[in-house]
């Protein structure tokens, strides 16, 4: 049921998150609370930090204008000189002195995927398959009496203004002015029903090589996070693999995908085989949408690798699948040049099935998600 | 997700709040009837957001106040047990998860409230009928916000709160002024009739002149507007800001609201004070407990008037300082007699049994406010009876330091941190500030400077009502200091100078 409250509370968010209102932005405190739980076993007891973002308008008020000026009254032990033999933790209060950790805003998975999807959405999808896989679509099928203006519903309203004219006496057939009063506005309204589309296959494909460092892991692992995480929120009965690779490409379960750490060399051929195994024993073109997802340094053993990579996306991956893009990040030894191959090739950007991004830091990997799959592509 | 909808008692809860009613009505307690409601927790939250009304306008701060109590509940932080407010019938809401013995204890804590707000003097002027006034500006706010953009009234809502501190709290109180525009007319003195041949006697020249003089002055002073300095600013800028039709009702809501809460906040310790002493009072004597919940009782109460750390808690300070009035008039402590020893030992020992607690205290709740009640009570006994003390940040140790023990400047820091709801008092003093139409404000120095980096920005949300420059005139270590907001530019004067062009 949607209340008041939660336009109030989801228009404080939309501010704090900056979408809205930005001038307020001066005026956001972070101002967690702190507490300590217990943890498990009997060591140290852990400290939480619940992130409780608050805006302060200013007002005139009275303040200190330095530190020392801080005072108060209070009760308790303790001799004059003494520090107040306070709690050991500011409680429920906001702590006086200003936190230095910056503002996290608490976002749950499915507000992100929420937040993603508005401006996101799988391309090119066909009607193939056994239809497992669904879309939430609104759909325009009710109507109410209230409503923005921009959904008034005009022969409703006219509709219900002459039944209320006529059961009141005011009609006259000779003359028949119908006047609608506000009572009588009515409004479209919509139901979110999922929509078969036909079935789909994401196949996400990581390079875990020893020329990715950590960074470099944790920038591709929580790319394809947030595209899993949008992907799962707005299309349900996606079926999704994914490949991670070295020199030589397994599949794996989704856990272990996340978790591997592996070194060695790379060879991205190797992972597109496995791609084009998986797409032949499994995902026949002729009954699925087929989306690929590629991360990785861009530091390919040789030139012939990247080669054989470029003839493989030619010959099998491309003919198949709905979309294939690529993400890479920057290279520890600065030596990734995949990604300049394939923008060689392929002349990006085109308007091709080929999408590639540079995933440089974490304020890159919503404009890469954009530019892997933004609207209207 | 929250609905507020009526959720009848169950019979047992309905019975209790008839009993309990009735006890606290035998005890001399007179309230509005008081409807009691159970809800969940989230709905209870919401309302305690909407600081007790389900029906306020949309702003994010709602959003903000319930995200903040909706966390604390689920980490187990705080809870709220209940909520009351102050209309005729008064609603209280309960949670419904609180155990039996805390539902009893609540119901006699919030009759206390709803007597509280019957009969304290402070309340006397608000509006009972508070709720159908917050749906009708609830439903304003929303039809302007249809007309003119929700983006932009919210926008001139945020700069209106920014400046809802400056109300005259007492001027509900005052009897109105004679209209300014009369006074200005009168530009010769009055003679009393009288004969020719006596006028001279009747009406001496010089008292003439001297009459003269003074209207002439008058008219004079009547030049600088406001006539006297105005400590209702929202008033003032409602009668002479240039805002637009909207922007005037949406300014006289927030004023309006302003009002509406400022006792509330004028007698947190003693409203909260006194109706911990009737819960505890009615629990334990008048409408006892099952003997198996007294256990349970007492740690729930223990809780409420806990000392908080460095944190005074209203609920204990308001309560102890009622049974230490009820003792003092119970024992006859009182009276020139009394006040004149100096020895505590001399007032421990005088003990005249007149036992007039119960009435004091009655007569407190009637008259009295936060400020009337500690500067009138809190006497130097007290404070030593219940450790008080006085702490200041010390920069060095990064710790509050117990700066003092001793009763003067306790009673002192405890009186300014709750004088004018602890808000800074400022006046409109002069609304053409230097012949240019401009705006200075100045904010009467008692002890407390104001904060200089927050002033700086609310002088930017005035300047969007005023539309003219607008000033600041303060002091600040010491020094009388003018902060000026152009709209583009913030300037700062210092010295005592510019402060006498200002006066």
């Amino acid at each position: 049921m949607y209340t008041k409250m939660d336009s109030d509370l989801s228009r404080f968010r939309k501010i704090v998150r900056g979408q809205v209102r930005k001038e307020l932005k001066n005026f956001i405190s972070s101002g967690d609370i702190i507490t300590q739980i217990p943890s498990q076993g009997n060591r140290k007891s852990q400290t939480l930090s619940i992130p409780l973002p608050q805006i302060n308008l200013p007002k005139f008020t009275h303040g200190p204008n330095n530190n020392n000026q801080q005072k108060g009254v209070a009760q308790g032990k303790g001799d004059v000189g003494k520090d107040v033999a306070s709690s050991d933790e500011p409680g429920g209060q906001a702590s006086q002195s200003p936190a230095d950790h910056a503002y996290e805003s608490e976002v749950t998975l499915d507000e992100l995927g929420q937040l993603l999807g508005e401006e996101l959405n799988l391309p090119r999808i066909e009607q193939k398959g056994n239809k497992t896989f669904e879309q939430k679509h609104r759909r325009y099928s009710g109507v109410l009496n209230q409503g923005p203006e921009s959904l008034h519903h005009f022969t409703r309203t006219y509709r219900s203004a002459l039944k209320r004219s006529i059961a009141s006496g005011i009609y006259d057939p000779k003359n028949p002015v119908v006047v609608p009063i506000k009572d009588d506005k009515k409004y479209r309204s919509f139901q979110a029903v999922n929509q078969p589309l036909g079935s789909a296959v994401m196949i996400y494909m990581m390079d875990v090589s020893g020329s990715m460092g950590d960074k470099q892991k944790e920038l591709v692992r929580l790319t394809s996070f947030w595209l899993d995480t949008w992907l799962t929120h707005s299309y349900k009965g996606v079926e999704r693999r994914f490949i991670i690779h070295d020199a030589t490409a397994k599949v794996v379960a989704e856990d272990l995908f996340y978790r591997t750490r592996e070194s060695g060399g790379t060879l991205i051929s190797s992972a597109y085989k496995k791609a084009i195994d998986l797409i032949n024993n499994e995902f026949p073109p002729q009954d699925w949408n087929i989306y690929l997802f590629h991360f990785s340094d861009g530091d390919n053993w040789s030139q012939n690798d990247t080669q054989l990579c470029l003839q493989l996306l030619d010959s099998s991956i491309l003919p198949a699948a709905n979309l294939f893009c690529y993400g890479q990040t920057e290279s520890r030894y600065g030596s990734g040049y995949f990604l300049k191959d394939l923008t060689k090739h392929y002349q990006l950007p085109a308007s091709g099935k080929v999408v590639a991004s540079q995933i440089s830091d974490q304020g890159s990997i919503i404009p890469a998600l954009k530019t892997f799959l933004g609207s209207g592509r | 997700m929250t609905k507020f909808h009526k959720q009848s008692l169950s019979p047992e809860l309905r019975d209790l709040a008839c009993s309990i009613g009735e006890a606290a009505k035998k005890e001399g307690l007179d309230f509005f009837d008081t409807i009691f409601e159970v809800v969940d927790h989230e709905t209870l939250n919401a309302a305690a957001a909407y600081h007790g009304f389900p029906n306020r306008y949309p702003h994010w701060r709602w959003g903000m106040h319930y995200d903040r109590l909706a966390k604390t509940y689920r980490y187990g932080l705080s809870t709220i047990y209940e909520l009351v407010i102050n209309t005729n019938p008064s609603y209280a809401y309960l949670l419904d998860s609180n155990p039996l013995v805390l539902q009893k204890t609540v119901m006699a804590h919030v009759y206390g409230h709803v007597d509280f707000f019957k009969n304290n003097y402070w309340f006397s002027k608000t509006n009972r009928k508070m709720l159908d006034q917050m749906a009708s500006h609830a439903s304003s706010i929303r039809k302007i916000q249809e007309d003119i953009g929700q983006e932009e009234v919210e926008r001139f809502i945020d700069y209106s709160l920014s400046l809802d501190n400056l109300i005259d709290i007492h001027s509900p109180f005052k009897r109105p002024v004679v209209s300014e525009a009369g006074e200005g007319q009168v530009t010769h003195p009055a003679k009393l009739q009288a004969k020719k041949y006596m006028d001279s006697y009747v009406n001496p020249k010089d008292v003439l002149a001297a009459k003269q003089q003074e209207i002439d002055n008058f008219r004079q002073q009547k030049k600088h507007f406001p006539v006297r300095p105005e400590r209702d600013v929202l008033q003032f800028l409602l009668a002479h800001a240039p805002l637009s039709e909207w922007q005037k009702k949406v300014l006289d809501i927030i004023r309006t609201e302003a009002y509406y809460f400022a006792p509330q906040a004028q007698t947190k310790i003693l409203n909260e004070g006194w109706a911990s002493y009737w819960h505890s009072k009615i629990m334990t004597s008048v409408h006892p407990l099952e003997p198996s919940e007294i256990v349970d009782f007492c740690d729930l109460h223990a809780g409420v008037v806990a000392e908080s750390g460095h944190n005074l808690n209203p609920y204990r300070l308001g309560i102890e300082l009622l049974r230490y009035a009820k003792k003092r008039w119970d024992e006859g402590k009182f009276g020139i007699k009394y006040l004149s020893y100096d020895d505590p030992k001399q007032r421990r020992d005088h003990l005249i049994p007149t036992q007039l607690g119960a009435s004091k205290i009655f007569e407190i709740r009637k008259w009295h406010n936060d400020v009337t009640f500690i500067d009138e009570f809190l006497d130097e006994d007290f404070c030593h009876e219940h450790k008080m003390f006085v702490y200041q940040y010390d920069p060095k140790q990064k710790k509050r330091v117990i700066t003092s023990r001793d009763f003067g400047p306790i009673k002192q820091q405890l009186l300014d941190s709750i004088t004018n709801l602890g808000q800074p008092i400022i006046e409109v003093t002069d609304g053409n500030y230097k012949n240019r139409g401009e705006l200075l404000l100045c904010h009467r120095f008692a002890g407390e400077e104001r904060s200089m980096e927050q002033a700086k920005q609310t002088l930017e949300a005035l300047y969007h009502l005023w539309s003219r420059g607008v000033h600041i005139a303060s002091q600040v270590a010491g020094k009388k200091v003018v902060l000026s907001f152009d709209g583009s530019e913030h300037h700062q004067d210092i010295g005592d100078a510019v402060v006498q062009e200002a006066s």
